[in-house]
């Protein structure tokens, strides 16, 4: 076996046990009913996605991934959670065996459709030749700035980052409508207690 | 904030909190050099946040950080972006055409380089903002979570 070789199986063994992994935390999800658990479980299959992410070479996306998946979903799904009850409803017969099979006829089109991909790290991939070596060439002539994809996101494609941002920014702005950020939300209790309690410290000291 | 069996929590956030802030910002100002940028940068100093609210309680976050002011920031980030696309428009470029914000010569990067810097914290407080927000509304609405609660 030549060193070659041993970093591909290397590579094939990390893989394999990522995707177990991921497919074991992904019935748990399915089969449990705590929410606290689902919750707890679905930032953990965010943090093995980023790591997987890592190992096929997207770090930017690896990055995002642990940020946004890992770390803000879970912690809204938190907040979401202490609204509403600890422990989702059993599914009944019918309603349990109609997602499986959807789940299963998707999956199905899904790895039919892979038969056409590449394969990863194909030199004569589409993307290998056109686009992404048009901007490996361009970026640092025209924008001079080390990371290709930053470039790529804030430069090249500001335009489709601005609506990214759009919709970041509607989303804060529909939650707060539809939940209140009015009198019924606890900054408006909090700034009231403020005004309260000020003055009576003034009434102690005189 | 009853009992005291949340201690070694309490004393280990107030120790990793700052460093999460800091690693938000070398990820955001690091972003031209390294993975990274404004959006997750955002992501990370909202997250910052939250852990110390989901930690000392939300009403002592919501006195530090105030809603309006999360508001106020998510609102400025998208203003600061579309901003340089009317600045870019007003020296005579397209929208968000970075090389007209000076109306350089062909080969010069201060416009890239401005427009890059500038609309990436456009990105971070919209984005820091919005989280903040959104969490605010959800965490808002109880005045404490209690243990049994988890």
């Amino acid at each position: 076996m030549t060193g070659f070789e041993g970093a591909t199986l290397a590579i094939d063994l990390l893989n394999i046990t990522l995707l177990t992994i991921l497919f074991v935390v992904a019935i748990a999800i399915a089969r449990l009913r705590s929410l606290f658990a689902i919750v707890m479980l679905s930032g953990i299959y965010s943090l093995v996605s980023a790591t997987w992410f890592v190992a096929l070479d997207a770090v930017d996306v690896a990055f995002t991934e642990a940020a946004v998946g890992a770390g803000i979903s879970t912690a809204l799904f938190l907040g979401a959670m202490v609204l509403t009850s600890r422990t989702a409803k059993a599914e009944k017969g019918a309603t349990r065996i109609v997602p499986l099979l959807v789940v299963i006829a998707t999956g199905a089109v899904l790895i039919y459709a892979t038969i056409d991909l590449p394969g990863f790290g194909d030199p004569t991939s589409p993307a290998n030749t056109g686009v992404g070596v048009d901007f490996i060439e361009r970026t640092y002539p025209e924008i001079a700035i080390p990371n290709i994809v930053t470039a790529v996101l804030a430069s090249y494609r500001g335009f489709d980052t601005l609506g990214e941002v759009g919709v970041v920014f509607a989303a804060g702005l529909a939650v707060s409508l539809l939940l209140g950020f009015g009198e019924r939300s606890l900054g408006a209790s909090v700034r009231r207690e403020d005004r309260l309690t000020a003055p009576k410290k003034d009434e102690e000291e005189s | 904030m009853k009992g005291d069996h949340h201690v070694i929590l309490r004393v280990v956030a107030k120790a990793l909190i700052p460093i999460i802030a800091l690693y938000g910002f070398y990820v955001h100002f690091h972003g031209e050099y390294s993975p990274g940028g404004g959006f997750q940068a955002g992501v990370i100093l909202a997250v910052c946040i939250i852990l110390y609210s989901l930690i000392f309680g939300i009403a002592p976050t919501m006195r530090a950080v105030t809603p309006g002011f999360a508001r106020f920031i998510a609102g400025l980030g998208f203003i600061i972006y579309v901003g340089v696309g009317f600045w870019a428009l007003a020296m005579g470029g397209n929208f968000l055409e970075y090389n007209a914000l000076f109306r350089e010569e062909a080969g010069g990067h201060i416009g890239q380089h401005t427009g890059i810097i500038v609309i990436e914290i456009g990105v971070l407080f919209a984005v820091a903002g919005s989280m903040v927000t959104i969490f605010y509304a959800f965490a808002g609405r109880v005045s404490e979570i209690r243990d049994e609660d988890w």
